[in-house]
């Protein structure tokens, strides 16, 4: 067994109200550059729908994830590694612009600048990507709220599943039925396929809590990920020529702070916190035979973080003691595993992914009550559960590879939190009953609620910080010239868009500023080694360092100096 | 034969310069602009032509490099020892040679005309792309000449393993042959010029992607790990992207220039 962390999120499908502040906010901490202009690293997509890029989830095109071969062994489904140096010419599935959708902008200066005239001036839409006039025929969220699903619903190719299962009996039917969002970031995979796809090797998973990322010195742009992940979330910057991709917000997470998606998410349906689990055991998980059993496999290869064998193991694997603890309390832990309401995203990609949805019941109560019938009724949602035959198998689809009892027994699960509540609220005694006939005690059911419904900030995000005491020379570390606007920090240098070298990301600077904030005394400057950051400087007296050491001679800063 | 000064320079001193270059300007680049070795593809543009003129000139160019090590590096006392005639070797090195070299050259003016026509391609060609192309086309064109010319010359041509082939090999052991390469015809003088200046250039082009073909992606294992602190030297280092969570400035950075096309709205800001 090897202990190790990851961390993970949970996102609860019924909160989700689709308003896009989680994309917007991401773009703009993220993707809102050059080169980067058409990517999401979060977007949220109606379904049914056809999802970003358009029909992702179809594998027989894009060839993404990994499959078992003849012999039952775990091999990428877009092929081998000969096979895929073979083809690096021309990466052979890519998907293009137009399977994403062509970025552009407002032609606003004709607003501000159009000469007095009858006409009103138009701001017409330009292409970023080659400057000229465009028309606008499709976008990262172009079906939301099922806008044109009449035209384009078939498109979706879970929807083009569920009906060939069904023999076309259903004709649109889930339309009235049932609509959701489905927020994606991604996915932080045990088993990633981008990462096995890489000709560089460029694409790594962090040792201290699995978040993948790309390492953008080591990328060469052969774009192999973009085809190896089933979930399309690798995107390639047009400009620099890298792949770049969700980085879950590490710099946020190493200071404790939620992932900027999670922060301003407006319904609170996100959740963070760390799974412990045995990286030993994940190849052979992700290679069980029957897709419908990869959801039990990946549930044994999360460790138990109450049991003391794992922590001793955790331990010994060099786990630090406060993540040992915030795995305890992990909210993505009991939503995934101790309440088991919580499902992963295509586990029959075989990537093991670690974020994970908690389906939407909200459909079959919103049915119910259209119907007339109280929906909020224990015996009423069961029995709504199990007829809605079509919703269930589209979410059997998305989360549990077509195994719809699971599914069932979540949305059921559900279900009985909000009756049992429910009766509490009104006053009544609480009846056991309902907790029991899916298999929890009440105990179980309320503390399932608490962490659902109330949903307090540092209930919902439980992120114990990177140790980086450790690692203070992470910052400053490169030429004193390479600040941002110094001599060798040109947009483009003659070697092409972008090259050059990087400016390290500082964590070190975010605690210093906010010890700055809040302490309320002078800079410190302990992180820094008797120097001083002088954009963090707000001018308040003279900390120590900012000027040199002038030797015994007593001066104006001695004040200062003198202070602990 | 009198070695005249021009001789000298441009087969005994050119050639080391070139090493020196290419060598030198690798290691520089590599050092100090990891971020802007990449490949730098425009395939999100457009894949239907390159799909086709990619694989076909990049295959090309493999099968022209193993050619020009066949011909170049193994002595003609060699082949001759194992029983190939000059015929039967000059035959086939102009045969694949040829389909090798119309291949290249097709891949490469098919890849030419489509970033001349596909408008986000072109606009995505930088002048340094443009001096690349224009140096690397003229080398694959000059090179198909001297392979053309020898097949109408047939076997009166000229026999460039006794004049070219001797000269590439002494330059190793730092005693060129400059009379062997001065008796070559100007064909193959231009040829050997255009691809010393495209080593020359080399390094300071996209073409520097080609040193680092992936072959160690045939033996890592699928699942890389490494810690948040050191890169995969044991290193301290700055991690991902160049990403800023501080500094008030907004100067653009590698890879973090804002959003708009250059021929408006940047203008206007």
């Amino acid at each position: 067994m090897r202990v190790m962390a990851q961390m993970g999120m949970v996102m609860n499908l019924d909160k989700c109200i689709g308003c896009h502040t989680c994309s917007v906010t991401c773009k703009q901490a993220w993707t809102n550059r050059a080169g980067t202009e058409y990517v999401w690293f979060n977007n949220v997509e109606t379904r049914p729908g056809q999802g970003y890029p358009r029909r992702y989830e179809d594998q027989e095109r894009w060839h993404g994830g990994w499959v078992l071969n003849k012999r039952g062994k775990l091999v990428l489904k877009a092929g081998g590694r000969v096979k895929k140096l073979l083809g690096i010419f021309a990466s052979p599935v890519q998907p293009e612009l137009k399977d994403y959708y062509e970025p552009w902008t407002y032609d606003y200066k004709t607003l501000v600048d159009a000469p007095l005239g009858d006409d009103f001036p138009v701001a017409r839409p330009k292409s970023l990507i080659t400057g000229e006039d465009t028309k606008i025929t499709w976008s990262a969220n172009w079906d939301d709220d099922l806008g044109g699903s009449a035209e384009h619903g078939h498109l979706d190719p879970i929807v083009e599943k569920v009906r060939r299962e069904s023999e076309d009996k259903i004709k649109f039917a889930y339309e009235q039925t049932f609509m959701f969002y489905l927020p994606r970031i991604c996915e932080h995979c045990l088993n990633p396929s981008c990462m096995a796809s890489c000709p560089s090797g460029a694409i790594y998973k962090r040792v201290e809590d699995g978040i993948v990322l790309v390492d953008q010195d080591r990328c060469r742009g052969w774009r192999q990920c973009v085809t190896g992940c089933p979930y399309k979330k690798i995107y390639f910057n047009h400009k620099t020529g890298k792949a770049e991709k969700c980085t879950f917000c590490y710099p946020r997470v190493e200071v404790g702070l939620p992932t900027v998606c999670s922060e301003t998410c407006v319904g609170r349906l996100r959740y963070l916190g760390l799974f412990l689990y045995d990286a030993d055991a994940v190849t052979a998980a992700a290679a069980v035979t029957d897709p419908q059993e990869l959801y039990d496999a990946q549930m044994d290869v999360l460790l138990d973080p109450n049991d003391p064998a794992v922590q001793a193991e955790a331990r010994a694997q060099g786990i630090p003691e406060d993540w040992i603890d915030a795995a305890r309390r992990s909210p993505v832990y009991a939503l995934a595993k101790v309440y088991k309401v919580a499902l992963p995203l295509h586990p029959e990609y075989r990537t093991m992914p670690m974020v994970w949805y908690v389906p939407p019941l909200s459909p079959v109560v919103d049915l119910l009550r259209d119907q007339g019938h109280d929906g909020e009724d224990a015996g009423n949602l069961f029995g709504a559960i199990d007829a809605l035959r079509i919703p269930v198998e589209y979410l059997a689809e998305l989360f549990t590879a077509g195994d719809t009892d699971r599914v069932t027994a979540v949305l059921r699960k559900l279900a009985a939190m909000r009756s049992f509540m429910r009766g509490i609220s009104l006053g009544n005694d609480p009846d056991d009953s309902i907790p029991e006939s899916v298999g929890m005690d009440s105990q179980t059911m309320y503390e399932m609620y608490r962490l659902m419904a109330i949903a307090k900030y540092e209930e919902r995000y439980v992120i114990p910080k990177a140790h980086v005491e450790q690692a203070h020379d992470l910052e400053e570390m490169g030429c004193s010239l390479d600040f941002d606007g110094g001599p060798g920090m040109q947009d483009t240098s003659p070697f092409g868009e972008a090259s050059g070298r990087p400016v390290p990301v500082a964590v070190e600077t975010f605690n210093a500023l906010r010890d700055r904030q809040t302490s309320g005394g002078l800079e410190e400057g302990s992180g820094l080694r008797g120097r001083v950051n002088l954009l963090n400087w707000d001018g308040r007296g003279a900390p120590p360092g900012l000027f040199p050491d002038k030797g015994p001679e007593p001066g104006t800063l001695a004040a200062a100096e003198d202070q602990p | 034969m009198e070695l005249s000064v021009l001789d000298i320079v441009l087969w005994g001193v050119l050639p080391y310069v070139m090493v020196v270059v290419l060598v030198g300007g690798l290691v520089w680049r590599y050092k100090y602009d990891q971020f802007g070795w990449t490949t730098r593809s425009s395939q999100l543009y457009e894949s239907r032509l390159l799909r086709i003129a990619s694989p076909l000139f990049h295959f090309g160019l493999l099968a022209v490099i193993a050619g020009h090590f066949f011909g170049l590096v193994i002595p003609m006392a060699w082949t001759e020892a194992v029983g190939m005639s000059q015929e039967f070797y000059h035959f086939n090195a102009l045969l694949v040679g040829g389909i090798a070299g119309v291949g290249t050259l097709g891949g490469i003016a098919l890849l030419i005309y489509r970033r001349r026509t596909t408008g986000p391609v072109f606009m995505a060609t930088t002048r340094n792309d443009k001096t690349m192309y224009v140096v690397l086309t003229a080398a694959i064109v000059f090179g198909l000449w001297t392979t053309l010319v020898s097949v109408f010359e047939g076997e009166h041509g000229h026999n460039y393993r006794e004049t070219v082939s001797p000269w590439f090999r002494s330059l190793f052991i730092l005693q060129p042959d400059i009379a062997a390469m001065a008796e070559a015809p100007f064909s193959f003088h231009l040829h050997t010029l255009v691809g010393m200046a495209l080593f020359v250039i080399w390094p300071f082009t996209r073409l520097v992607h080609a040193f680092t073909a992936p072959f160690h992606y045939l033996f890592r294992p699928y699942i890389v790990y490494r810690s948040r602190d050191r890169d995969r030297n044991g290193k301290r280092r700055g991690v991902q992207t160049g990403a800023a969570t501080r500094t008030p400035s907004t100067a653009a950075r590698p890879g973090w220039s804002a959003v708009g096309t250059r021929d408006r709205d940047t203008r206007n800001r």
